[in-house]
């Protein structure tokens, strides 16, 4: 908890654009700083996060839908550069449609994270992009991968991302565990996520939350009265 | 998965650590890993205490550099002692904080150390004290620090009740640590714990074979 407070010497006017009281938001690229989760369970899977995007210390937008619709039982959340993660995800829904139309039948989870690890792992070097892919599928239910920065793809029951998940993993590790139904997994997902916004700069607002099965997609919003509140000390 | 954790910027050896404090009902117990690193690479000591004792009822935990640290509550250690001498009376926990903070605050430019203190005083009872790297002095009732405490922020919100039982607190207190020792790499080994009370002192080690397993584990 290293808060240092920082005092301006007097003599010191040092008006730059490092200097807080110059904000310089205007030249930061947008970022969604952010707290992203998703998990498994038997039929399907929950998707959720904040809605805080930031230029710098500007909050752009306050309401953003991070929870992009890749396919009809996909979707993906998104953290990192706001530009390089909508056009990715623009990227893989055309791909990703495009081979669900030669198939004639709806596309698998793996297949979409596996697109969107491709275009992560080939540009990485130009890309800031953490991403969980997140859906149902026939074969295998529900699934979540994970392809975080460096385009690396891991399926895992349990992922979070973004700047306000270092938060939750002491909190997620000992709240989780295997054989979760969809509402025990909703109740983590808006909690874990309201501890990363109570904590993370860049994380706040609202939490999405969307639940994704073989019947279709549930979406629903927790606004600011409706969040999981803990005891302050 | 965002680069949120940055290169430890501490020379020579560093308390890459996890240490944490709480007040519950009638005490305080304050805990650390024991793990010492080099710049993250090499384990210097799996087994160091990080709990180190001011006064009979005063004990700090340490964060940052290895060596500042033990500098800075060496120098503490003298100061308190003497100041009790004068006062006739053990040292008040915020006394001992206060050493600690100026010490830090006046050397700020030298000096990678940040500390918690936690003890028990005829004054207030037991307490908890913030002392952060650029010598900053706040009074909480939970706290946590060291590199492997941002895992744990959202356990310690959602889990933290004032007026807990001991047994409750040290559970607690257990688990939090385990829990940012599975995700910190810079910290682990043991878990030291030490439970303060009016009564006195107690020294609790969890070794790793006893420390909480979670899901995935």
């Amino acid at each position: 908890m290293a808060a240092t407070a920082s005092m301006m010497p007097i003599f010191q006017q040092q008006i730059s654009s490092k200097n807080d009281l110059v904000p310089n938001w205007t030249s930061e690229e947008v970022s969604t700083g952010t707290t992203i989760m998703a998990v498994e369970y038997d039929g399907g899977v929950v998707i959720g996060a904040d809605s805080r995007t930031t230029t710098g210390a500007y909050i752009a937008n306050r309401v953003t839908d991070k929870l992009t619709r890749i396919h009809d039982r996909i979707y993906c959340s998104r953290s990192g550069s706001a530009a390089d993660t909508q056009a990715i995800a623009e990227v893989v829904s055309y791909q990703l449609g495009f081979h669900s139309i030669e198939l004639d039948e709806r596309p698998l989870v793996e297949t979409a994270a596996n697109l969107f690890r491709a275009s992560c792992y080939r540009y990485r070097e130009e890309l800031m992009a953490g991403i969980l892919v997140a859906g149902w599928d026939r074969r295998k239910g529900g699934q979540v991968y994970c392809v975080p920065i460096g385009g690396m793809l891991v399926r895992q029951p349990v992922a979070v991302g973004g700047s306000g998940s270092s938060y939750i993993y002491g909190y997620m590790d000992s709240n989780y565990k295997p054989g979760l139904d969809k509402n025990q997994c909703l109740e983590l997902t808006a909690s874990a996520l309201a501890l990363a916004m109570e904590r993370d700069g860049s994380s706040g607002g609202v939490i999405r939350l969307a639940s994704i099965s073989e019947d279709g997609v549930e979406r629903r919003v927790l606004l600011g009265d409706q969040l999981p509140r803990f005891s302050t000390h | 998965m965002e680069k949120h954790y940055t290169e430890s910027k501490v020379k020579g050896v560093s308390t890459g650590t996890t240490i944490l404090a709480a007040i519950f009902d009638g005490g305080v117990v304050i805990g650390s890993d024991s793990r010492a690193s080099i710049g993250g690479e090499y384990v210097s000591s799996k087994t160091i205490n990080k709990v180190i004792q001011v006064h009979d009822q005063i004990f700090c935990c340490i964060a940052g550099s290895l060596a500042d640290a033990q500098a800075v509550t060496k120098a503490a250690k003298s100061h308190l002692s003497f100041h009790s001498v004068q006062m006739e009376s053990p040292p008040l926990v915020i006394a001992a904080a206060s050493v600690l903070k100026e010490l830090c605050y006046k050397n700020k430019e030298e000096l990678q150390a940040g500390f918690i203190t936690a003890g028990w005083d005829r004054k207030k009872g037991p307490q908890v004290y913030v002392v952060s790297l650029g010598g900053m002095l706040i009074s909480q009732s939970v706290t946590i620090g060291g590199s492997g405490s941002t895992f744990i922020y959202g356990y310690v919100d959602a889990k933290y009740k004032p007026d807990m039982t001991r047994e409750e607190c040290q559970q607690f207190a257990t688990n939090a640590l385990a829990l940012a020792m599975g995700r910190d790499n810079v910290s682990g080994g043991v878990v030291h714990l030490v439970v303060i009370t009016e009564k006195g002192v107690e020294h609790v080690v969890v070794p790793g074979d006893k420390l909480p397993r979670f899901h995935d584990e």
